[in-house]
């Protein structure tokens, strides 16, 4: 059994009106049904666009926005239907490492001070000499110098902050680590070293990692499973190399081909397939399919009226696409428009075209 | 001759009381017209200010400018404010990273048009609009004319970069310079705005000095490259000789550490040590040499300055650039120690075994391709690294 099964889980944010009497007139749907289990000592990633509901997803598995229903299983208990004060003693076993490394560091705080908030408040390591041993272990494990107990957040750099803020959750023993956008703060030259220390903490202290981002190529350096989310559900899900090698889901196939890689070789002969427009709002998500609105392959039927299930396609990849393989077969169109050329050479003999919204 | 030529531009931010800052110290670059130009760099690095520089953005007040950047035969860092006024929107626009705070919240999207049209075109009322709706149209906004009367918070953030973008092009500049323009954008849409850049070049000519932090971007878009770092150029080369090559050991060590998609799993990432805060004047040496693997004392002597050592118009500015066939392994270890090491290990190098030439560099960019010149260089490489101790 895994460490934390996750079962239909939804997440709806009543939209309110009026002064008085607060009418609930409709919902966000910002997670609608999402199953998905980590098993322990690996890496679940967690990825798509802004507004996919991915965020909500992870805090959600925390508690810390209202589970509207499914539930959370984690160990062999229902952490959507314990009582608040139970679910307190349960966070010590889930940490969570948050995007914007400033924001999260109260700045009135000395590191010895954050660091020892979370011990204090869950009753780990009796004195205080105990904690600050315990503390210069942990600095040491995250590669920070112990001189940095009595400063404070400003006087450390972005790279050194987001170390404060994994061992503000280290030092609890956690068993699972979910990391929300653990790297996107930080320039590229020091996103490699906190990804890099991810890995080696995860190898030496056996953690489990839920980690939430919006770079494809940063989850899949470091995820053993990657679950794509749109519009608040899983559209696919496979380990990590059958996802790169072929992405079933048009969502994507179009994901992966729109992340530019760093190599001039690869970019000329890449084929690139623009989606066109926005995401649609959560709000009022499209019926059926939630992808069929920019779905390059969308068909006439099923695709706008019934809402596709996620399937096991082989070998753990998940796909939810009523014509995955069609698709894979190459036994449906896709529309013209939505193909780019490579370079910039058969760019220029194009005729102009302005991209239907 | 170029449409745009920056020659040493230097900045400095003086205040009183205070150190002066010197944020960029000596760029030189050319743009043509129908040419991508890339400043690649993280935080710091003084790729923003040099935009800002050019587009006469920066208050008068405590900046000190240096050196010249001819456009047409006028330094735009001595024209009048007046003068520069007029450059701006036929000659010169900018695209600035974050749409939303780049528009003015309080009026309409399609008075914020207009406006340019007016100022710059003449134009007025219901012709203005109509071409206002037209632009619009042009960067791919659908419902142009329902948008028009919109206010920013009402578009989408790809949809706000769009309408920038059209604000940009109102008086078809003969130079866009485009800072960060898809940083704060999902990677679809991302994808949607790059096209857009990439027609805009190749379709009107425009010139096109390209901001960015992101080196796949770089890859697919520039033509010439500019990798800065602490205010200076560090090195400077066509896209496809910079990433089948990368020789100073900053721009080296930066590829090294992206996670690539195409990557196989499993491969440690080879992060650059230390923080842009670990850095020296570049007075008394290499600002990289505290961060970089292939440091020796020689670093430390004054200025290193642009030379090109794996082939015409290729500059890095290194004095123990990454050749083929050197490779000093000393990561991690402090920098001091590092020197003592490479010394002592330096006559014992063989030179690394040939890998024959081949087009294309490795996936990995981990070993580039051997290109038969490195041999030679080894030595005297080995040398200096015993003089050095």
């Amino acid at each position: 059994m895994s460490l934390l099964e996750l079962d239909d889980v939804k997440v709806h944010f009543p939209v309110k009106k009026g002064l008085i009497f607060d009418r609930t007139v409709g919902h966000v749907y910002a997670v609608d049904g999402v199953s998905l289990s980590v098993e322990e000592g690996q890496t679940y990633g967690l990825v798509g666009e802004s507004g996919c509901g991915k965020t909500t997803l992870g805090r959600s598995v925390l508690r810390l926005v209202d589970i509207t229903d499914g539930s959370v299983n984690f160990d062999g208990t229902d952490l959507a239907k314990l009582p608040a004060e139970e679910m307190r003693t349960f966070r010590r076993r889930l940490q969570m490492v948050f995007q914007d490394p400033l924001g999260s560091l109260n700045p009135r705080q000395n590191i010895e001070s954050i660091l020892s908030e979370g011990m204090a408040a869950h009753g780990i390591g009796g004195t205080r000499e105990e904690r600050r041993e315990k503390i210069r272990d942990i600095l040491a494990k995250v590669g920070l110098p112990a001189n940095a107990l009595a400063r404070y957040p400003h006087e450390f750099s972005g790279g050194q902050r987001q170390r404060i803020g994994i061992a503000r959750a280290l030092v609890l023993e956690p068993d699972v680590i979910i990391c929300d956008e653990p790297v996107s703060a930080l320039d590229v030259s020091i996103q490699a070293q906190v990804i890099n220390l991810l890995e080696e903490l995860q190898e030496s202290l056996g953690l489990t990692y839920l980690v939430i981002a919006h770079d494809l190529a940063v989850v899949r350096h470091i995820s053993d499973v990657i679950g794509v989310m749109y519009l608040g559900s899983l559209v696919e899900e496979a380990p990590s190399d059958a996802l790169y090698a072929e992405p079933r889901h048009p969502y994507t196939k179009a994901l992966m081909s729109a992340v530019p890689v760093p190599d001039p070789e690869v970019e000329d002969r890449r084929e690139r397939i623009l989606l066109t427009g926005d995401l649609p709002s959560p709000a009022n998500p499209p019926a059926g399919c939630r992808f069929h609105t920019r779905c390059p392959w969308a068909q006439d039927t099923l695709c706008a009226t019934e809402r596709p299930a996620l399937k096991d396609v082989g070998g753990g990849h998940k796909v939810a696409c009523h014509f995955a393989a069609e698709i894979a077969a190459g036994t449906v169109e896709r529309t013209a428009a939505s193909v780019v050329p490579a370079t910039r050479e058969e760019m220029a003999d194009r005729v102009v075209e302005t991209p239907a919204e | 001759m170029p449409l745009l030529s920056v020659d040493e531009l230097s900045i400095t931010f003086t205040g009183r009381g205070r150190r002066d800052v010197r944020a960029v110290d000596g760029v030189s670059f050319d743009v043509d017209q129908g040419q991508v130009v890339g400043l690649v760099g993280e935080s710091g690095c003084g790729k923003s200010v040099t935009s800002l520089a050019l587009m006469g953005l920066l208050p008068k007040k405590g900046v000190k400018l240096g050196g010249r950047a001819e456009y047409d035969g006028k330094d735009l860092l001595t024209l009048s404010s007046n003068a520069m006024r007029d450059m701006r929107g036929k000659h010169l626009a900018m695209i600035f990273q974050d749409p939303l705070s780049s528009l003015n919240p309080v009026i309409p999207v399609g008075l914020q048009v207009t406006e340019i049209l007016e100022r710059h075109r003449g134009m007025k009322g219901a012709a203005a609009r109509k071409e206002a709706a037209d632009l619009l149209d042009r960067v791919g906004i659908p419902d142009p004319t329902r948008r028009l009367k919109e206010y920013p918070h009402q578009l989408s953030g790809g949809m706000r970069q769009r309408a920038l973008i059209a604000m940009a092009v109102a008086c078809a500049p003969r130079m866009l310079i485009a800072d960060e323009p898809t940083t704060a954008l999902d990677v679809t849409i991302q994808a949607q705005i790059l096209e857009l850049l990439k027609e805009l070049v190749d379709q009107q000519g425009t010139a096109l000095l390209m901001i960015t932090h992101d080196l796949g971007v770089v890859a697919g878009l520039c033509d010439q490259v500019n990798v800065l770092y602490a205010g200076k150029a560090v090195e400077s080369a066509g896209r496809r000789e910079l990433f089948a090559q990368p020789t100073h050991p900053y721009a080296h060590g930066l590829l090294g550490s992206i996670p690539r998609l195409d990557a196989p799993r499993g491969e440690p990432l080879r992060p650059i040590r230390g923080s842009i805060n670990d850095r020296i004047d570049w007075a008394d040496g290499c600002a990289f040499a505290p961060r970089c693997d292939h440091y020796t004392l020689e670093c430390l002597s004054g200025t290193p300055q642009l030379t090109e050592p794996v082939g015409a118009g290729h500059g890095v500015r290194c004095v123990n650039p990454v050749l083929t066939g050197v490779e000093v392994k000393t990561l991690g270890v402090p920098a001091e120690q590092a020197v003592d090491a490479a010394a002592a290990t330096a006559p014992a190098e063989p030179a690394e075994p040939k890998i024959p030439a081949q087009a294309g560099p490795e996936a990995d960019g981990k070993a580039e391709t051997d290109e038969g010149d490195a041999a030679p260089e080894a030595e005297p490489e080995a040398e200096k690294k015993k003089d050095a101790s």
